[in-house]
């Protein structure tokens, strides 16, 4: 088959089947809800229970489990493809635990430093993640040549482990409740009840997609090493700096919106290149739509399972995500 | 005298022989216990701030010489050593006190079996209902010498209870969601009071149905739909601090004013209650089930 066929045809099934979960999620959960009624105009909204589910409580959670699921997702194709480790998550580099540090600072000292609606955590988080993007980006670039994967892979995990303490350390410190609080933080949560926070967060994910869009072909040469892909042209360093910049800030979105929800950048990249192939102008594409999909799916789980308690989706990902990839890479091998 | 009546007995066959050993293991264990029933403890230690306020409503107050790091109230412990908490409490400097009675929560096991090691008796509580907190008074009386004393401060907080439950009495109990943690300016993370637990008991005393009465848990983490679903006709949420009137009440109340469709929304019936004593299952629990009582039945 033609590859422009092929990448239109693959990508596009994975587009209605994300666009068929994302449309079907909202009308599911612990309640249930009338469809005519969500959409009848002449009940007054204040009245009108069925439509204050609908769009107060579900449709801003599938929206930000979407953004989150498909920001982690891509992000994780791009840096395993950059680093040339399968074992590379948006996590990997610092970049979430900043976030989270930025988060367990607003919880614990009590910040509050809301901006146009968005609180205090999701901008202290989105903060964090901005300054361990900028130390882990100083202490990988020398003048000499550019940026070097192996110290950005090292500076990030040990940045990572750095900031980690510091969580543990700010959560010791605070008051019981507060580390509750701030443990249920790091569980992840699509639960925003507005969309202040999604448009808040969409600009960085927007931007940060842009980017992405221009990648693939440059990811493909790079995944056969970084002298090949120079020799074919590719200004490597430049590619690397974008593709961190960009990971970066898709992580700190996400990570913004629905605290470090785990999973989805490793499992996601490697289950759409199970299916798929590896040819990352098809993988990109679909594991970003899979990723959206399938956080959305595990959210949906979350919020139904156990109702009308709900469990954290960080462990839905995780509890979902685990057994299934196993299966796959069983099967496949 | 014992021993020879136990051989006298021995020499009558096996099963009396049985018999007097018990009889013997059962006067030296009464004779073991007698003088720490007699004894009260001259310096406590509390780890548990509910307990520190109960010993002082009891008049066990001056008995205690160290303090949690969380404990503010009375005034008087502020000018008390602290021995760190629930999850960090100070072993060292908690024998270094030479404390005669230690107060400690049920999960503190390995605390507690140090001070087993260090021959310095505990006392374990777990947080429970609201009967559970008057037994508890009581219980800290009679270990701590101070029985007459408890039994007048439970009296006395039965009576103020008998007070409120007879105000609201016949009156309509109004669907009420209680929550005591949010985070601030949002409706994230809501935790919410369930059908267990001394805050539950609270609301039922001050005359409110709890929404959440079907859950049989003490906290529950509640999602923006089940609280439309549940459409409850007053939300009271305990605050630590004081909200200033003025623009962070109005924002506080904007987060709310989303869920249009919950009728204690729409009938201006999102009530707080501030101050740390509300939280706090302790002696002052009568104030903070009429100040609910006072805000659900003005």
């Amino acid at each position: 088959m033609n590859i422009r066929r092929r990448i239109f045809t693959v990508v596009s099934l994975f587009a209605l089947a994300t666009i068929a979960v994302v449309l079907w999620a909202p009308t599911v959960g612990s309640t249930s809800i009338s469809l005519p009624r969500v959409f009848d105009t002449t009940i007054p909204w204040h009245e009108n229970v069925d439509a204050q589910i609908f769009f107060v409580a579900r449709l801003p959670r599938v929206l930000s489990g979407a953004i989150v699921g498909a920001s982690l997702a891509a992000a994780g194709v791009v840096l395993q493809a950059m680093l040339r480790n399968p074992l590379a998550t948006p996590f990997t580099l610092g970049v979430s635990a900043g976030g989270a540090l930025g988060a367990m600072l607003a919880i614990a000292f009590g910040l509050e430093v809301g901006m146009m609606g968005v609180s205090s955590v999701p901008i202290a988080s989105f903060t964090g993640s901005l300054v361990a993007t900028a130390i882990v980006y100083w202490l990988a670039s020398s003048r000499k040549r550019g940026l070097s994967t192996n110290v950005l892979l090292l500076a990030g995990v040990t940045l990572n482990s750095f900031f980690s303490a510091l969580i543990l350390f700010v959560q010791y410190m605070a008051d019981f409740t507060q580390s509750l609080r701030a443990l249920r933080w790091l569980m992840g949560d699509l639960d925003v009840g507005s969309y202040t926070p999604i448009i808040a967060a969409l600009p960085f994910v927007v931007a940060a997609f842009g980017v992405f869009a221009c990648l693939p072909r440059t990811l493909n040469l790079l995944t056969l090493g970084e002298d090949v892909a120079a020799a074919r042209g590719v200004e490597v360093v430049r590619t690397q700096r974008l593709a961190f910049l960009s990971t970066s800030l898709a992580t700190g979105a996400a990570v913004s919106l629905g605290g470090p929800i785990g999973f989805i950048g490793i499992v996601v990249p490697h289950l759409v290149r199970l299916m798929v192939g590896s040819d990352h102008r098809i993988v990109l594409p679909a594991a970003a739509l899979f990723g959206a999909a399938f956080t959305v799916l595990c959210d949906l789980t979350a919020r139904t399972i156990v109702a009308p308690l709900e469990l954290p989706v960080g462990i839905i990902t995780a509890l979902i995500g685990g057994p299934f990839f196993l299966w796959l890479l069983v099967k496949k091998s | 005298m014992k021993s020879a009546c136990g051989l006298r007995l021995a020499a009558c066959g096996g099963r009396f022989a049985t018999c007097g050993l018990r009889l013997g293991a059962c006067l030296v264990l009464l004779a073991s216990f007698a003088p720490a029933a007699q004894s009260r403890p001259q310096r406590i230690v509390s780890l548990v701030p509910a307990l520190t306020e109960m010993l002082y409503a009891i008049g066990a107050g001056p008995q205690v010489v160290a303090v949690s790091s969380y404990d503010e109230y009375p005034p008087e412990v502020k000018a008390l050593p602290r021995v760190g908490a629930l999850l960090d409490p100070d072993t060292e400097r908690i024998i270094s006190l030479k404390p005669d009675l230690v107060m400690t929560y049920g999960s503190q096991v390995d605390l507690q079996a140090q001070m087993k090691r260090a021959g310095i008796p505990t006392f374990d509580y777990r947080h429970a209902g609201l009967s559970h907190i008057l037994a508890t008074m009581t219980e800290l009386g009679v270990r701590t010498g101070h029985a007459t004393e408890a039994d007048r401060a439970v009296a006395a907080i039965e009576a103020r209870l008998a007070a409120v439950r007879a105000r609201v009495a016949g009156k309509r109990r109004p669907k009420t969601l209680l929550v005591f943690s949010r985070e601030p300016k949002t409706l994230r993370n809501l935790y919410v009071s369930g059908g267990r637990g001394f805050l539950h008991d609270m609301l039922e005393i001050a005359g409110g149905d709890d929404v959440f009465n079907d859950i049989d848990k003490e906290s529950v983490q509640v999602s923006i739909e089940t609280i439309l679903s549940r459409a409850p006709e007053v939300i009271l949420e305990l605050r630590p601090e004081e909200i200033p009137a003025g623009l962070p009440m109005q924002q506080e109340l904007a987060s709310w004013a989303r869920l249009a469709s919950v009728p204690a929304v729409r009938n201006q019936q999102v009530l707080f209650i501030s101050g740390h004593a509300v939280t706090v299952p302790g002696p002052r629990i009568a104030e903070s089930v009429e100040r609910m009582a006072k805000a659900l039945h003005p």
